[in-house]
């Protein structure tokens, strides 16, 4: 019974890992390759190439694009920062202009023409497997929390620029947020953060996203600013109430 | 008109005023309903409190107008205690104010100092007490209870020497020695300069001997901030410039105000920012201050290679790092 047993589990872990396998790893064909080349250069020349340039080398108002890397694109356009819409002190995130398959495309036609960090692919996000939240929580600690705050809600930074809250982003974008370094944001190699340790910063900001709020409102969970505020106004308000009519004289 | 002052007579106390509830037993009876009532509130308030404690799941959220989604076992369990403690006092200061007597009275003190007779008995008990023990004739009590009373009182003096040590060079001195390791914090792994893109930063710590553990006390001097750059964005002196490597500056991440961790790199104005009051330093200058409270600059560490290639520090720190205090020199 036992042998039959021990072969069914491997039998059944080995059509996981091949279904699962098959699912997450598409290569192209060279043909389709080529063709999201042309397509990315298309939609390239026609929405980016007036600020970085007919051939990605930048301009006076936006930087140049060789060697930003598959990963810089996809992170940049896929969360709307790109286009940008208002060019003032800080890029924000806002709804994507692009598909998914025109920010491929894209990705591919920038990295097709210098190297650079490529987009993760999902067999190496699986960070519910690999990835550690104590140990993400501890790095989180060191590396993030300075400018993204202890619990992720992101903080100020200098001049009006800020660090965004890494609530809500999806683990492929924060990986590659790591890797490139947009913005203010400074990279974290691959040799200082290991692939393993940003799966297990990723895996704890999942934790912290989902953690839920035993007392409500969280207030921005950014602590003893605003706690601080909702009882100095509202808390010592009751009180200043209460003591009011304590001293009143009853008619 | 005569120009002298008329003195202000004594006003004395105002009339006294009778609230309604004195003179209408209408009044009086309402006002014993409103306190009935607070009572209750504060009763149910209680009946809310064990009834939540029993009957709500400690999983449940629900939504509540301004909250949000909240823990109903923890927000009844609050609203509960709230209610029956604040209607307690509520309803005994409107007991107190529309029904308890509100008339002044007054009271006179009696006279502090005790009587003679009082005064003469005392010191007679205390006297034939002291006898009665014979502190006067046993003096082998005497001594030792005046010994142990006297190393009583000396006990407090020893344990004042748990205020020290003094520091001694703790403050000018951190871990960082002539080709110590720079290690990733967390994860203790040696750095190579190829390690790191322009662009990338590094949070490290001396290297310590494998199983060793640092003391908190230790990390709070001696986390260091590795910043890469192009060699040519540096506006640094020679001696500086001999204290990078390959674009690669060491900086103390303790801040040189008040010694919070300063490691608010921005990378494209090279900016470091200190979270706590704002202090701005320029990487490019040495981790000059162009903004907020902070003195001076952040303590460079000189780093270079070893024989493996790994980073190492050229030397220690050549100046205490964090805030100012009363010895520092500079």
């Amino acid at each position: 019974m036992a042998p039959l047993l021990l072969v069914l589990a491997l039998f059944s872990i080995g059509t996981t890992f091949s279904v699962a396998g098959a699912a997450t790893s598409t290569p192209l064909t060279a043909a389709e390759r080529s063709a999201l080349i042309d397509e990315g250069q298309r939609i390239f020349l026609k929405g980016c190439s007036s600020c970085h340039g007919l051939n990605l080398e930048g301009s006076a108002i936006a930087p140049s694009l060789i060697g930003v890397g598959a990963a810089s694109v996809d992170f940049q356009v896929a969360t709307g920062r790109m286009p940008v819409a208002d060019m003032s002190q800080q890029i924000v995130r806002k709804d994507p202009v692009y598909n998914e398959k025109e920010v491929e495309a894209l990705a591919i036609y920038v990295a097709s023409l210098a190297p650079g960090p490529e987009i993760p692919g999902e067999e190496h996000l699986n960070y519910e497997r690999d990835g550690s939240s104590a140990e993400g929580g501890e790095l989180f600690r060191t590396n993030c929390a300075m400018c993204h705050n202890f619990a992720g809600q992101g903080g100020a930074l200098t001049q009006g620029k800020y660090a965004p809250t890494v609530m809500g982003v999806t683990p492929r974008h924060i990986y590659e947020v790591m890797i490139t370094g947009p913005q203010s944001m400074p990279v974290f190699s691959d040799k200082t953060i290991t692939p393993e340790e940003k799966l297990s910063i990723i895996k704890w900001i999942k934790a912290a996203e989902n953690e839920p709020q035993l007392g409500g409102a969280s207030l921005g969970r950014v602590g003893p600013v605003t706690e601080g505020l909702l009882v100095w106004t509202l808390g010592l308000g009751m009180l200043v109430g209460v003591a009011v009519w304590l001293a009143m004289k009853a008619r | 008109m005569s120009n002298e002052i008329e003195a202000i007579k004594d006003p004395g106390l105002p009339a006294h005023v009778h609230r309604r509830a004195d003179t209408d037993p209408k009044a009086a009876k309402k006002a014993e309903r409103q306190v009935a009532i607070l009572f209750l509130l504060s009763a149910l308030g209680t009946i809310t409190l064990i009834g939540s404690y029993i009957f709500i799941p400690q999983d449940v959220f629900i939504f509540f107008p301004v909250l949000g989604n909240t823990n109903a076992h923890q927000l009844f369990l609050g609203l509960g205690m709230a209610a029956s403690l604040f209607f307690i006092g509520m309803g005994a200061i409107h007991w107190a104010k529309t029904l308890m007597p509100d008339e002044e009275v007054i009271i006179q003190r009696h006279e502090f100092r005790s009587s003679d007779e009082d005064r003469a008995d005392f010191i007679k008990t205390a006297k034939d007490g002291a006898a009665a023990a014979g502190l006067g004739r046993r003096s082998l009590i005497k001594r030792s209870l005046g010994l142990s009373l006297g190393l009583v009182g000396l006990s407090p003096l020893i344990l004042l020497g748990d205020l020290g040590p003094l520091p001694g060079d703790s403050l000018t001195k951190t871990s960082w020695k002539t080709g110590t390791r720079l290690v990733t914090d967390p994860g203790d792994r040696p750095i190579r300069p190829e390690d790191m893109e322009v662009g990338a930063v590094a949070q490290t710590l001396p290297a310590i001997a494998p199983g060793a553990h640092r003391k908190l006390s230790d990390i709070a001097k001696d986390a260091v901030l590795l910043i890469r750059l192009r060699p040519e964005e540096f506006n640094l002196d020679a001696e500086r410039l001999s204290w990078t490597h390959e674009g690669i500056i060491a900086f103390s991440k303790i801040c040189s105000h008040m010694g919070c961790a300063v490691a608010l790199y921005e990378q494209q104005t090279k900016h470091l920012l200190c979270p706590c009051h704002q202090s701005t330093f320029d990487v490019t200058r040495a981790a000059k201050v162009i903004f907020g409270p902070s003195a001076r600059p952040l303590p460079q560490l000189a780093i270079t290679v070893d024989s493996e290639g790994y980073l190492v520090a050229q030397s220690p720190f050549n100046e205490p790092v964090g805030p100012s205090f009363w010895e520092r020199s500079s």
